[in-house]
């Protein structure tokens, strides 16, 4: 099940990007012709995709069950059920406010540094409870990591970013911390450009490269699983394209979480979509099936662009 | 031809008089503020240069005004800084990070808060009093220099807090939420990302109180501190003197001599300043140069 995939992902995805690319800007040039209908963004069916199969067969890391959340008063989610599959991508579309980033706190606990925030109903990782009373945050977060909208590298070296995590983690090594640097960030697809310098400040890094350095600090405390909030939303094409090529190198290993506002984002990485409205869960499945073939008439006029 | 006429097109209609007269009023009042500034400095440097010397920094307060110095006023004013700021660093940042990053915000974090930004702008004699009371009288320190240290630090661990949370909240949210997300605790957070980040604009402050606490003379006569101290204090029991109240002694005597020497004394006082800021300004830009959001 996995061998397949393997070579998919990893020899072909770089070709495979451009390709979606030039789908997708295509799309866009032939959508704006004036034509009566409107259309969902295309699903390339060659894409490094988990098929249906293989999701239904994938076993849950996250499990949500029935969570409601309040900001005080104000209730943001209700009752919202939904499993995450190991090793896969899913998507969490829908328009602002609608709760999907809210849900994505949630699964790292956030959210708990918002005053007279609360939650309700259980979100579990591998099984276990992550709102249990005995729970250890720091060290689910160590498991649970998290990239944010804006890239938000700390203002120091690019070295001390990528080993903040192992540092406050107790790793004291320097070798040791230089070897997970390197690791880090040849997995983020960044060691090249930034081998020669990786005592300069992190400031320095263009917006793309600060993006990938903080994907590269996630990945050094070791998680399972990567939340990504709307992570290329500030980027240009090409970095946002180079991110999303590392989505689908990251999946093999990681399963990933992924907010976004770019329909077309959504349909090329993930594979399974969620889509929210109002703080509901309206409907969740397959990417390919949320895509070409939704059931609810909401998600199919959020996703064709009548509302949003 | 064409040309011509679209400059026409653009030509002045109306002066924008109230806009240039605003720029005028608003230049004029940067101008006064440093002729004032300028016309102390120049003649407070014109009576006090020819006073400047050696015996001036190393002798003790005279009835001759050509034998006396302010050496015990300048060691007093050092030990009264150095003790300040010792105390009032720690408990002020201390307090600072305290409201800013583990305080709830309830109703009673509202009233410290309150209660902080109101002693600020309680006036130093104030605290002399107090200082008076609580130090002098009813822990029995007499009219030592940690009794004026303490009363000092009163009146600047307003300002230390106040800049020290103005610091902290300039540093961006994101930073800690991508230090807790990486499993950080709220220690390592404030410790390894924070503070370092706010390093700059806590010391800006720490200054501003030094210099404070450096100009103060109100709160000193009110514990007791005497102009005349024939000697250097040895240790934190000794009575002391300070640079601000030998300026006002000699500066209330009738001989002209004293006034030479007044004027001399505050521009030691301004030395010690200048260099303190500059070592501020050093500190920043050590640790300043990297963070640039």
């Amino acid at each position: 099940m996995v061998s397949p995939l393997k070579t998919r992902s990893g020899t072909a995805s770089a070709t495979d990007a451009t390709q979606h690319n030039t789908e997708a800007m295509s799309n866009t040039v032939t959508d704006l012709r004036p034509k009566p209908t409107l259309k969902a963004p295309a699903i390339d069916p060659t894409r490094p995709g988990r098929s249906a199969d293989e999701l239904a067969d994938a076993p849950a890391k996250i499990n949500v069950a029935d969570v409601d959340f309040y900001y005080g008063a104000k209730q943001a989610l209700f009752g919202i059920d939904l499993v995450v599959p190991e090793r896969c991508v899913t998507a969490f579309i829908g328009p602002s406010g609608c709760g999907k980033s809210t849900l994505l706190r949630c699964m790292n606990r956030m959210n708990d540094m918002i005053d007279e925030s609360s939650v309700k109903g259980s979100i579990t990782l591998d099984g276990q409870d992550i709102y249990g009373p005995r729970v250890d945050v720091v060290e689910l977060r160590k498991r649970v990591g998290m990239v944010f909208q804006k890239s938000n590298p700390f203002p120091k070296s690019i070295f001390d970013n990528i080993a903040y995590g192992p540092r406050v983690a107790g790793e004291r090594n320097k070798a040791r911390l230089y070897e997970i640097t390197e690791r880090c960030l040849r997995h983020s697809a960044l060691w090249e450009e930034v081998k020669d310098r990786l005592d300069d400040s992190a400031l320095a890094l263009s917006g793309g490269q600060q993006q990938r350095l903080c994907i590269a600090r996630a990945l050094a405390t070791e998680p399972q699983v990567l939340l990504m909030d709307e992570p290329a939303s500030a980027l240009d094409p090409a970095s946002t394209s180079r991110i999303e090529d590392l989505i689908f190198e990251l999946k093999d290993q990681y399963t990933i979480v992924i907010v976004t506002h770019n329909m077309q984002q959504a349909a090329r990485v993930s594979d399974q979509t969620a889509f929210f409205f109002e703080g509901k869960l309206i409907e969740a499945g397959t990417t390919t099936d949320v895509f070409t073939n939704p059931t609810k008439k909401q998600t199919e006029d959020y996703i064709t662009g009548r509302f949003g | 031809m064409s040309r011509n006429a679209d400059i026409h097109s653009l030509e002045i209609k109306r002066s924008y008089l109230g806009s240039s007269l605003f720029g005028w009023l608003c230049a004029a009042a940067t101008y006064i503020c440093i002729a004032v500034l300028v016309g102390l400095l120049v003649t407070v440097l014109v009576n006090g240069v020819p006073w400047l010397s050696w015996t001036l920094l190393t002798s003790f307060p005279s009835r001759d005004p050509a034998k006396a110095g302010v050496l015990p006023a300048l060691a007093g004013s050092l030990w009264l800084i150095g003790i300040t700021a010792l105390v009032s660093i720690p408990t002020g940042v201390g307090a600072a990070v305290y409201l800013e990053e583990y305080a709830n915000s309830s109703w009673w974090r509202k009233l410290v808060q309150l209660n902080i930004s109101n002693l600020a702008g309680v006036p130093s004699i104030v605290y002399g009093i107090l200082g008076l009371g609580l130090f002098v009288r009813a822990m029995s320190l007499e009219r030592s220099v940690i009794a004026g240290a303490l009363t000092l630090t009163l009146v600047v661990l307003p300002i230390v807090i106040l800049s020290t949370q103005e610091a902290l909240r300039a540093v961006p949210s994101t930073i800690r939420q991508a230090s807790y997300a990486l499993g950080a605790t709220r220690w390592q957070t404030v410790w390894l990302q924070v503070l370092p980040a706010a390093l700059p604009g806590v010391m800006t402050g720490v200054i501003l109180a030094i210099a404070r606490a450096l100009g103060e003379a109100a709160p000193l006569v009110a514990v007791g501190a005497v102009a005349f101290v024939a000697f250097v204090p040895q240790s934190l029991g000794d009575e002391f003197s300070a640079l601000p109240l030998q300026i006002f002694n000699w500066a209330e005597r009738p001989q002209e001599e004293f006034h030479g020497l007044a004027s001399a004394a505050i521009v030691v006082l301004l030395a010690v300043l200048i260099l303190l800021n500059t070592g501020a300004v050093l500190v920043r830009a050590k640790y300043g140069r990297r963070i640039k959001w």
